[in-house]
């Protein structure tokens, strides 16, 4: 039978290098390997190593703040584009492809451009000083504590676009039926929005917080393309330390333990919305 | 709404579309200007003689670590990844997403599952396991070698987008050409096939914006002349430290940029879709 062949063919590839690469990941977190895969079982070394890098610590706290700045900013902007856009407004279309853009480009081209823009010494900075206001500052992307913050905005305005497109598909497809008898209840365009249209928004809010945390966690080109990780390690993510380990020391156990933490800190996401999934649908199903 | 209201919402949703507009145009724009100009004013500007010399620059002549071959090599490399892994991955996950939704076999709702999980995981986890097993079979730092990956990688999306949309054909129709006699590949061309344009362009679009900005497999797996072009522009970006040269440089992001851009000017509609496709999952 042919058909067997080209059916289970590229499918149990396809399942087997997700299955087999996974635990292959994990045995290695668990072994000696350095530059080479080494079979000596050493139990969770590597995880109490990385765990005590300067490395991991500055990435993991980083996490926090980009991971909680980048989605509340674009979930906000996405939404309030969005509420924007569902006012009839001219030029819908053209708005909503510029809006958009910034997905299609990659973000190594994203990262090379903002960091051009926020280069003190050539970008928005020295835009505004040349226009007579000297003491201008812009150097966020110099500066220790407010780097991570420059990933954040870049990350905002590739990202918010696609927010903005679930959520207004979200806003469009509410019941009209809805709107009509709050409307004879007297209720203004702010009640409508904050009591009756953004209720009945929330599962598409909780797919996009997924995504968005999603990207968040696995973030690498647009910090390798905007900071490098600097200044000094400032702008470190888990997914730069997972780099760093395996290609850079040639620590390739670390670097394994490095990149199940990170799978571990997806997880811990993915799960919860699965079973809030699962959970809704049971409910569904049994209403 | 009053009209000073919908006044103010056109104000500020115009103004937000103008400043997302900005980065991209001060990259176009300097792309035009010349060395000394931007050297002497800032980034962002207007250019006062318009310096087009900067693409045939950037495309043929322009120096990355030692070699001058400008991004032309590298647009190519890209390109030679990203159309045949698309072609590729979208083949195979319409004959799977055929196979699993329509013509049904013992086990395909287990195997989809495996499959699709490939969505969430991050690609850390596979990059020891590619480095060796690329190895092993002697494509590292070949592009045949990325062309494998994302094949392989992107068959979790493909599959996953052809299954729910034929989903939604009749059994019906499957029924017949059972009848009529019609085996696996007979019915995939003659029925399954014609009705697939729509979901075929979001596929191909999603996954040729996907490989072609790809980053991390690229600066792994190849190095010098074999790189895609995502990797040698943040080489290029580094090396120009020494020299800066942003208007070829920015020439060299517009390039770069450019094939993904074409693709979503012509084709929004359809990677929104896959957008949506790749959320709702």
């Amino acid at each position: 039978m042919p058909e067997l062949l080209v059916i289970w063919g590229p499918l149990l590839l396809a399942a087997a290098h997700i299955v087999v690469f996974t635990a292959w990941t994990v045995w290695i977190s668990f072994t000696a390997s350095t530059l080479m895969p080494a079979n000596e079982f050493v139990g969770l070394r590597n995880y109490s190593s990385v765990l005590a890098t300067r490395n991991w610590k500055i990435a993991f706290d980083n996490l926090f703040v980009f991971g909680g700045g980048f989605v509340a900013f674009t979930m906000l902007t996405g939404l309030l584009l969005a509420i924007l856009i569902d006012q009839r407004i001219r030029g819908e279309n053209v708005l909503r492809s510029i809006f958009l853009y910034p997905m299609a480009v990659s973000f190594v081209v994203t990262g090379v451009v903002w960091s051009w823009l926020l280069n003190p010494g050539m970008g928005i900075q020295k835009l505004v000083n040349d226009f007579g206001w000297a003491g201008f500052r812009f150097d966020w992307i110099v500066d220790r504590e407010m780097a991570i913050w420059t990933i954040v905005l870049a990350g905002v305005w590739q990202a918010a676009g696609f927010a903005m497109a679930l959520l207004l598909a979200g806003l469009r497809s509410v019941e009209p039926d809805l709107i009509k008898a709050a409307q004879i209840d007297g209720a203004g365009p702010v009640r409508m929005y904050t009591r009756v249209i953004l209720p009945t928004l929330w599962p598409i809010m909780v797919a996009v917080l997924v995504i968005l945390l999603q990207m968040a966690i696995t973030t690498f080109d647009l910090v390798r393309a905007l900071t490098g990780g600097g200044p000094g390690i400032a702008t470190q993510l888990p997914a730069l330390v997972v780099y760093d380990f395996m290609f850079q020391r040639g620590q390739i156990g670390r670097g394994a333990a490095a990149a199940v933490l990170m799978f571990l800190i997806l997880l811990g996401v993915l799960v919860p919305h699965a079973l809030f999934k699962y959970a809704r649908k049971r409910r569904a199903a049994d209403a | 709404m009053p009209a000073w209201g919908r006044l103010l919402a056109h104000g500020i949703v115009w103004a937000l579309g103008i400043a997302f507009l900005v980065p991209f145009a001060v990259v176009v724009l300097n792309s035009l200007r010349t060395a000394q100009e931007i050297a002497q004013s800032a980034m962002i500007g207007w250019p006062e003689s318009w310096a087009f010399s900067n693409y045939a620059e950037a495309w043929s002549e322009f120096c990355v670590a030692q070699s001058c071959t400008g991004l032309r090599p590298f647009m190519w490399n890209s390109a030679a990844v990203t159309i045949p892994a698309t072609v590729i991955s979208t083949l195979l996950g319409a004959i799977a997403g055929y196979a699993i939704s329509l013509w049904r076999f013992r086990g395909d709702t287990w195997i989809f599952g495996l499959v699709t999980l490939g969505i969430f995981l991050p690609q850390q986890v596979r990059l020891i396991p590619w480095t060796f097993v690329l190895r092993d079979i002697g494509l590292i730092n070949t592009l045949t070698g990325l062309v494998v990956i994302h094949t392989i990688q992107g068959m979790s999306f493909t599959t996953l987008f052809c299954r729910n949309y034929y989903v939604s054909i009749p059994q019906d129709l499957m029924k017949a050409a059972r009848i009529d006699g019609a085996g696996f590949f007979r019915t995939f061309f003659r029925i399954v096939l014609p009705l697939s344009p729509p979901i075929l362009i979001v596929t191909v679009i999603w996954q040729f914006t996907h490989i072609w900005n790809e980053f991390l497999y690229g600066v792994t797996f190849t190095t010098g002349s074999q790189q895609p072009v995502t990797a040698a522009l943040i080489g290029l970006n580094a090396a120009i430290a020494d020299v800066p040269q942003y208007g070829v440089q920015s020439a060299a992001v517009v390039l770069a940029a450019l094939p993904t851009l074409l693709v979503y000017l012509f084709g929004g509609k359809y990677f929104l879709r896959g957008l949506t496709a790749g959320a709702v999952k």
